[in-house]
């Protein structure tokens, strides 16, 4: 906005809106990544997290690669994804804690977009790292070989559904006291699709299957939940703050 | 027609309105389940692969179509709630909440039940199984959502939202849950086609989808006539009714 009133066009509200938007855009992204960035352990905390939750198959169920190899596509994709929604409370908590999230809401730009960048933010900082560091965890559960690519890249692509399909829930139990179980009971069951095609695609690409099937609807999966969620949250978002 | 809707939109001519559909409403759902409960528990014939275990069919069904009508009806109620902001819409879909919830309970059990005579087995991990139990997950997602808000307003609009987004995602859930169980197709067990029913079988279930739909409205209804009582209480007209009353 500041910048809006530093230019001198005649007309402000002609090339205004567009520009104003990609700035605002911008610029939430940036914040986020560099208020996520100046403590490192929200960023790591999920994927030693992840590491852990993986550990613990081998103790509790066999070490026996065999078994190990059969269950790892689920494990890996079931612990991700409660890794990713451990980190997910913190999406708009804090914002609303500090009131800058009501700065959001009143700035003129749609409130869509600028959720769009919060999640965004998410994902780079959770998703992608959990879908980078999965193959490696993959070794150890003696993952077959092959699958590797498959595993990361269903990973980066079904966390991007799960940050947008969960910050609805996010969005929604930010004004709750304590809504961390909350938030798990109401987009625990909207994971299911996600969860189902992307362990599919790990399970396909092992018995030697097609996998562009799988990545194909996960792709349309994130490509629906880009076009619906930023609304949702949007409303969800006005409702916390306002109801 | 409009001019009546928008009467119906007020609690009190709500009130008033419903008060004559109530006994009509009520005995054709006793009325229909005694009769479809009766014909098919006792003198539709038995399957000839399934015996008399089949006759869970009478409840099951029924108890299944209504858990995932409540679901869209509660959906509706939360859309109009949300772009009309018609308090009774919010009304009526909390009062259903825990009637659908306690549908899907009651399709998952007996279903269960159907399942030790038949597959052998309380569980298994069939598409549709699996679906109606996500379904159960929604149901307790809404009504947690309503409950943990402090304000009654705030509660009834997240609930609406959470609604809102759990019906647009029941039929993609519904879709990779059926995609998910032909991948897994276990070998031993399979939910075998029925086959088509003959009319002495299938007209007591009808009745009995009918009895629970008109159960599910009769509920409804007196629900949502206890909770305007309930939320209205301090309005003169709701003072004056219990006076009558008295």
């Amino acid at each position: 906005m500041s910048r809006a009133d530093s230019r001198s066009t005649p007309l402000p509200e002609a090339g205004e809106p567009a520009d104003g938007l990609a700035v605002a855009w911008r610029a939430t992204l940036h914040r986020d990544l560099v208020l996520r960035l100046r403590r490192p352990g929200e960023v790591l905390n999920p994927l030693a997290f992840f590491a852990l939750v993986i550990t613990l198959f081998p103790i509790g169920i066999s070490p026996e690669a065999p078994l190990l190899a059969t269950i790892a596509p689920g494990l890996l994709w079931v612990a991700a994804l409660l890794a990713a929604l451990l980190s997910l409370d913190g999406v708009f908590r804090d914002d609303a804690e500090d009131g800058s999230l009501e700065q959001l809401l009143l700035s003129p730009q749609p409130l869509p977009v600028l959720a769009l960048a919060k999640v965004a933010a998410h994902w780079l900082l959770t998703g992608l790292p959990l879908a980078l560091m999965a193959p490696l965890l993959g070794v150890m559960l003696s993952l077959p070989a092959g699958s590797y690519g498959v595993l990361a890249l269903s990973l980066a692509l079904g966390s991007a559904s799960l940050s947008l399909i969960g910050a609805i829930g996010a969005a929604l139990t930010v004004g709750v006291a304590r809504g961390g179980v909350l938030l798990s009971l109401l987009v625990l069951p909207l994971y299911i699709p996600v969860l189902i095609f992307g362990a599919g695609a790990v399970q396909s690409a092992i018995l030697g299957g097609g996998v562009t099937a799988h990545l194909a609807i996960l792709g349309a999966l994130l490509a629906a939940s880009l076009i619906f969620a930023p609304f949702a949250i949007a409303a969800a978002l006005r409702i916390s703050l306002n109801g | 027609m409009w001019a009546f809707l928008h009467k119906l939109g007020s609690p009190k001519e709500f009130y008033a309105i419903t008060a004559r559909w109530l006994t009509p409403l009520w005995l054709a759902a006793v009325a229909l389940i005694l009769a479809g409960g009766v014909w098919g528990l006792a003198f539709a014939p038995a399957d000839y692969q399934q015996g008399n275990s089949f006759r869970i069919i009478y409840v099951h069904v029924p108890a299944a179509f209504l858990a995932q009508s409540i679901f869209v009806a509660m959906a509706a109620a939360g859309l109009v709630f949300m772009v009309w902001k018609i308090k009774l819409a919010d009304m009526a879909a909390a009062m259903m909440a825990p009637l659908g919830a306690g549908m899907t309970f009651v399709a998952l059990f007996s279903g269960a039940v159907w399942g030790v005579p038949t597959w052998g087995t309380w569980w298994q991990w069939d598409a549709r199984l699996t679906s109606m139990l996500i379904l159960f997950f929604l149901y307790i997602g809404v009504i947690a959502l309503r409950g943990a808000f402090v304000s009654r307003e705030g509660g009834a609009r997240a609930a609406s939202v959470l609604a809102m987004v759990g019906v647009i995602n029941i039929p993609i859930i519904k879709f990779s849950v059926d995609w998910w169980y032909t991948l897994h197709q276990p070998a031993s067990f399979s939910i075998t086609e029925k086959p088509a029913m003959p009319a002495e079988m299938w007209l007591p279930l009808l009745l009995m989808v009918l009895g629970f739909y008109a159960f599910f409205i009769a509920v409804t209804l007196t629900r949502t006539r206890s909770e305007i009582l309930r939320r209205e209480s301090s309005k003169r007209w709701v003072r004056a009714l219990v006076e009558e009353g008295r």
